[in-house]
């Protein structure tokens, strides 16, 4: 039994190819059950987000079910075969797995670290659970995806950094305040992403907000927004002294804060530090207000940079990450090769212990004179000779599975004994735990 | 060799092992991951505080007048004060680096003859255990201070050029700096100068004079009037910050050269704990 991916992401399809294979969120049971219905698919599961279309399956015949799967994936979505190509990666086994804990991971996602993935993934398994499409390997399967990634996301800081600017400009607030809770944010003009910056702010813990507009009606209304005070854009320059951070994007052609300003501005308080966050283009504020002790300006490209940083940074963290992966890995492929051992073994006893029967019973049937102690004392003999023979490949099938090399040994045993597995087709279904 | 000996060796093999695990922790960043490192620097310190008392038991005197016992004495201040300052704020990196200092005065103290000699008589006084106390404790503050001052200074070079390093994403906020520096000068001035005046006093009960302008009294007034020129600027006139981290770092270049510098290069009526101890 393997594990099979079939999908494409935003690394390898455009928009435009994401969006015609995408799967409709409340209609995920049709498909599934064609997967499911799919040959040589054993066990189905369809992840489909605005960044990826993936199709999980376990299977015992890999090359057969792979194709079965990127034929269903176009006939779906009555698209011809061909035009999903080149946009298509197929994986199996070990690779599989892999992939699959990277993106439940968050490692493969356009932004690394992003969190709504994982939530993703669980939801695309609940709809495989409740369509009763995943069985004994994908329910496991997932939920070991589900733990790494949980490790992944504990004992790394692949989540640790803003990657959106608005949120960078938040942070650098924390790294010069420590604290933002009951800091001042003074509003200079209006535009959406100022005002999305200030709802960031506040929603950390920024209790006071002024607004100032050219319009002064237009301040008052975004100081009703956030519960804040209005200031007259003519007096704006004598309140700046009251704010920590100031958040400007006003459409003015020449700066509208000057050095000098917010010296005066700095004395009055004391020093403590002032955080300008420019996000106006052109731009508001006199760049040479960052050259002054105990004020941080930043404009659009620099919190830009601050990003692209952090982004770096998450790479970094993904690295660490991978290893964790490659631990989880080896533990689930022991457990995966678990899974053909043992109905192996059980598989080679039943069949021996079948001969033995047969045998034993046709000896007696020639041997009519022997009396039950003699019966039993045969029995014994040739039950305890199939113990002997069974022993040691068993010990040795054990020992293969231990480290992770049982394939060959199940595939030569199930050719030169003819064994027959319990399901023919290799069908788990039915089994829903271990 | 002592007891004391002994347990020197473990404590210095215990900072060795708890600066490693800060270094493995700064470098992995691991959220809460120094939660080892800093039950080793714990355990460094109980067993830094027995050598000291096992070493005022096997001496007689307080274990503060040779160079091995006064290294010893002060890794012990600057990792208590340390410890004090970590209860509340866990900073891995200002960790590793205090843990660094002290591994490196351990070592240096390691370096020095550590065997138990009769105290000089001009020492025997119970004015030696209160003016060492206070003037040792007072550099130790001075030295967490120095340090959180040059991560501040490096933080702040980094939120002015906008370039960030690896260290950036480590290090805790300028406001925690700058507190820590602050919380040092409140804490360490007043430690320093009752240093400086139970010497004085000191100095009067065994020489007659309160002030002889020795190169120690000399160069340690001078010192601080560096520390006191930054407690006036904080007060009255609002430093902090930069200029703040700067001064705390000035600060500590003259409280080193009076702590080793003088003992070192000039000869004096201080000279008990040079290196011929």
């Amino acid at each position: 039994m393997e594990i099979l991916v079939v999908g494409l992401s935003h690394k390898t399809a455009p928009v435009a190819v994401r969006e015609k294979v995408a799967f409709a969120p409340e209609q995920m049971q049709q498909p599934l059950e064609q997967m499911y219905a799919l040959s040589q698919v054993s066990e189905a599961i369809i992840v489909s987000t605005c960044n990826r279309v993936e199709l999980y399956a376990a299977s015992n015949c890999a090359s057969a079910a792979l194709e079965q799967m990127k034929q269903f994936l176009a006939d779906y979505h009555q698209l011809p075969a061909e035009q999903l190509d080149n946009h298509l990666y197929t994986k199996q086994g070990e690779e599989a797995i892999r992939h699959v804990f990277e993106v439940a991971s968050s490692l493969d996602s356009m932004v690394i670290g992003e969190p709504q993935i994982l939530g993703q993934i669980k939801t695309a398994y609940s709809y495989a659970a409740e369509y009763k499409t995943a069985g004994l390997i994908l329910n496991r399967f997932l939920h070991k995806a589900f733990s790494v990634a949980k490790r992944v996301r504990t004992e790394t800081n692949i989540a640790g950094n803003a990657v959106s600017v608005s949120f960078a400009a938040v942070e650098l607030a924390r790294k010069i305040f420590g604290n933002i809770e009951g800091k001042t944010v003074m509003l200079i003009g209006a535009g959406e992403m100022c005002e999305l910056a200030a709802k960031h702010f506040i929603n950390n813990g920024v209790t006071r907000v002024l607004v100032t507009n050219r319009t002064f009606s237009r301040a008052e209304k975004l100081a009703q927004e956030f519960s804040g005070q209005p200031i007259l854009f003519e007096n704006f320059k004598d309140q700046l002294h009251q704010a920590d951070i100031v958040l400007s994007s006003t459409g003015a052609t020449s700066f509208i804060i000057n050095p000098e300003q917010v010296n005066s501005a700095l004395r009055l308080r004391k020093n403590r530090p002032m955080f300008f966050i420019d996000i106006a283009v052109p731009r508001d504020i006199d760049p040479r207000v960052n050259d002054i002790n105990n004020v941080y300006l930043y404009d659009v490209d620099d919190l830009q940079g601050v990003v692209n940083a952090n982004l770096k940074e998450r790479h970094k963290e993904a690295e660490l990450a991978q290893l964790i992966i490659e631990q989880e890995i080896g533990q689930f492929q022991t457990w995966m090769a678990g899974l053909d051992v043992v109905p192996t073994i059980v598989a080679m006893r039943k069949h021996m212990e079948e001969l033995r029967a047969a045998e034993v019973e046709k000896t007696f049937s020639s041997l009519k004179h022997l009396s039950d102690s003699d019966r039993k004392a045969i029995n014994a003999m040739s039950s305890a000779l199939i113990n002997k023979i069974l022993h040691p490949p068993t010990k040795a099938l054990k020992q293969a599975q231990q480290d992770d090399c049982a394939q060959p040994y199940v595939d030569a045993l199930q050719v030169l004994f003819d064994l027959e597995l319990g399901a023919p087709e290799g069908k788990l279904k039915d089994v829903e735990s271990v | 060799m002592g007891v004391n000996v002994w347990l020197f060796k473990l404590s210095l093999l215990l900072y060795a092992l708890a600066t490693l695990l800060y270094l493995v922790r700064v470098v992995v960043n691991k959220p809460d991951g120094d939660r080892w490192a800093r039950w080793a620097f714990l355990l460094a310190f109980v067993s830094h505080t027995v050598t000291l008392v096992s070493r005022f038991y096997e001496a007689g005197y307080t274990p503060v007048t040779n160079l091995h016992e006064s290294l010893s004495f002060f890794a012990w201040c600057i990792a208590g004060t340390f410890l004090f300052f970590d209860r509340r704020l866990r900073m891995a990196v200002l960790a590793t680096a205090t843990s660094t200092i002290v591994l490196v005065l351990m070592l240096f103290g390691s370096l020095m003859p550590m065997g138990v000699q009769a105290l000089n008589p001009a020492l025997n006084s119970l004015w030696l255990p209160l003016h060492i106390f206070m003037a040792f404790a007072g550099n130790a503050v001075f030295t967490v201070a120095f340090v959180a001052a040059v991560f501040y200074l490096l933080q702040e070079r980094m939120l002015k050029s906008k370039k960030f390093s690896a260290l950036y994403y480590r290090l805790p906020s300028l406001d925690t700096l700058d507190m820590i520096n602050y919380r040092c000068l409140t804490l360490g001035f007043p430690l320093m100068t009752m240093g400086i005046i139970s010497g004085a006093v000191w100095a009067e009960s065994a020489w007659g004079t309160y002030w002889s302008w020795d190169p120690k009294e000399t160069w340690a007034l001078i010192t601080w009037f560096v520390y006191a020129a930054l407690l006036h600027g904080r007060l009255s006139t609002g430093w902090r910050g930069r200029r703040a981290a700067i001064l705390a770092i000035i600060g500590f270049a003259f409280l080193l050269f009076t702590f080793l510098g003088v003992n070192l290069l000039l000869p004096g009526l201080h000279s008990y704990s040079s290196m011929g101890g």
